[in-house]
């Protein structure tokens, strides 16, 4: 045997041996075990539209069960619910329904929430109102000027979400504007279409409502602000459903997740959605 | 006897130095397969489902539509003309600042820039593309606005193009390809600058006639290097070049192959996220090619 072959099987055996010992750490069925009690963790992943809501969520919940930890993370609605079916994750979020594909490999939505999308403008813009056609004309560029739906001249920058995006994909459909969009910019999160909308003059863009701050101005649809009273009474006609995605029917999960899933029915946990701000959804 | 065992154990140190030293390379070696394979695996299914052509040599990008289309011709052109402009622009600069720092700079000022220049690339890519953003984007913007004044068919980018990319570019690319150089120039022999100028030759006539082409070798690998830096930027450009699939002209919105994987991998499934595997093979293969072909090419002539 000669020294290469010493030196590549010691090697092997290095990265074999560490590969066993990072599955052996964090493995599920330590934690399966545990959730019998009030100990264990949730993980939690998906969508960045939800973030305030998990945040606002997972702390409150940690709170209140003293040795429970629950982790989040935001990589988006399909690499959530992905994370639910390889077991990554207990609970996805999700902010578009399920495609037939995720269905059949076994995730379950429920809805937990009513978010508003709301249309954001930068805030030299004169124009506060929109009709949803005007909004359609935009967003396919049939309308280029700001003159065109009654502010100064000045070029209509479109700014919108990456292909895939919940909030793209919610936006598109409810619009009647599917794949006929054209963005002059697309970005890959509700902070970058912020940002962009608040540096850009002329820039529109849409986003959750939860996340709409100062620093753009808000554009009414129809005469119709968004808010969440106008979201609840369904007036406002963007809106859409925030989902807990779990893999298997909700009765099927451990004790903690569904002791989660029961806490947001609870009127605490309508506060925590309503802080988040959300809206309840209907029963 | 005494001296035998001695010389025996200093064998068995350097065998096992040696043995230390295989399993390192080892390791680079283990990785640089394992990503191959990885990338390859995942990206081959992918083109037997869509097809090579309609993947390659089709412009139409809209992977989440019913009828989805997953051409990424543009996505590749924009690649190829955003790197190859940034190093048009970077480059020279780079180049002339290495020699400015290794031939000319009057020491206290060279003790000045060099900081700079190390500091410049410490700094992070998303700083780059957040000031690209904040502050190159609105400038480039008015640019644009003067340039399509009364345009019916420009679409309005608000700065974030090609251009804007190809210049936070080509300043990201500066310190790598600066220092690697200003080494390189460093590591010719005075003996040759001395000729040359006994010969009569003036100082710049030497620099550029003797200096850098005995720096070659050192140069190339600053150029390539600063190819592989500018053609594996995501964070940077994903900020500043607007994101949308278009053919690649200045002031048209664009999406780099980094950028396409950045920015969908997160909400993408099924065939779309097997498509942007693809798009990471294509970027990976893509690299590799270049740094073969310049290689080459640069090291020949």
């Amino acid at each position: 045997m000669n020294k290469h072959t010493v030196a590549g099987i010691v090697v092997l055996g290095l990265m074999a041996g560490i590969l066993r010992s990072l599955n052996g750490c964090g493995g599920r069925e330590e934690l399966q075990s545990l959730s019998a009690g009030e100990h264990g963790s949730i993980a939690m992943a998906g969508s960045t539209s939800m973030e305030r809501f998990a945040r606002i969520v997972s702390e409150c919940f940690m709170e209140e069960h003293a040795g429970v930890t629950v982790t989040t993370e935001f990589t988006g609605s399909s690499a959530g619910v992905e994370a639910v079916l390889d077991g990554r994750a207990d609970v996805g979020l999700c902010s578009r329904e399920l495609t037939k594909e995720e269905q059949n490999a076994g995730a379950v939505a429920s809805v937990v929430a009513v978010d508003g999308i709301a249309v954001v403008a930068n805030t030299d813009n004169l124009v506060r109102e929109l009709t949803t056609a005007e909004l359609v004309g935009i967003y396919t560029g049939r309308i280029r000027d700001w003159s065109e739906v009654g502010g100064r001249t000045e070029p209509i920058v479109v700014v919108g979400r990456e292909a895939g995006s919940g909030s793209r994909s919610t936006f598109e459909e409810l619009l009647g504007i599917n794949d006929c969009c054209k963005y002059a910019n697309e970005v890959d999160s509700e902070g970058a279409v912020m940002a962009r909308t608040a540096v850009t003059p002329g820039a529109i863009g849409y986003v959750s409502l939860e996340v709409c701050n100062d620093t753009v101005c808000r554009i009414d649809l129809e005469g119709v602000e968004a808010a969440e009273e106008t979201v609840r009474n369904g007036t406002y006609p963007l809106r859409r459903y925030f989902f807990l995605v779990t893999k298997g029917e909700a009765w099927e999960q451990s004790k903690l997740v569904q002791e989660l899933m029961a806490y947001l029915q609870s009127e605490e946990g309508k506060k925590l959605i309503r802080m988040a701000g959300l809206v309840i959804p209907e029963k | 006897m005494e001296r035998f065992l001695q010389r025996s154990r200093a064998r068995r140190i350097e065998a096992a130095a040696e043995c230390v030293f295989t399993a390192c390379a080892f390791l680079a070696l283990l990785a640089v397969g394992m990503i191959t394979l990885y990338m390859i695996a995942n990206g081959i299914p992918a083109i037997y489902q869509v097809g090579i052509k309609e993947m390659l040599f089709s412009d139409t990008w809209k992977p989440a539509a019913r009828d989805p289309s997953f051409g990424i011709l543009y996505v590749i052109l924009t690649s190829i003309t955003g790197t190859l402009l940034a190093v048009l622009i970077g480059v020279p600069v780079a180049l002339l600042t290495a020699v400015f720092l290794a031939e000319t700079a009057p020491a206290r000022l060279a003790e000045a820039v060099r900081p700079a220049v190390e500091l410049l690339a410490g700094i992070p890519s998303v700083v780059y593309g957040l000031l690209g953003m904040m502050i190159l984007n609105p400038v480039i913007y008015r640019l644009e606005q003067r340039i399509f004044a009364g345009s019916k068919t420009h679409q309005f980018t608000g700065g974030a193009n090609l251009l804007s990319a190809v210049l936070v570019l080509a300043v990201m690319i500066l310190p790598t390809v600066i220092s690697i150089s200003e080494s390189a120039l460093r590591s010719v022999p005075s003996q040759l600058r001395e000729c040359s100028l006994a010969l009569g030759a003036s100082r710049i006539q030497t620099i550029f006639q003797v200096v850098i082409p005995a720096a070659r070798p050192g140069i190339v690998t600053a150029v390539v290097l600063g190819v592989g830096r500018a053609v594996g930027e995501a964070m940077a450009v994903s900020l500043v070049s607007g994101g949308s699939v278009n053919f690649p002209l200045p002031f048209c919105s664009v999406r780099f192959l980094t950028t396409a994987l950045v920015s969908e991998m997160a909400y993408a499934n099924g065939l779309h996220r097997q498509v942007l595997f693809t798009v990471g093979m294509v970027l990976f293969l893509f690299i590799m090619a270049v740094n073969l072909v310049l290689h080459a090419i640069l090291r020949k002539t």
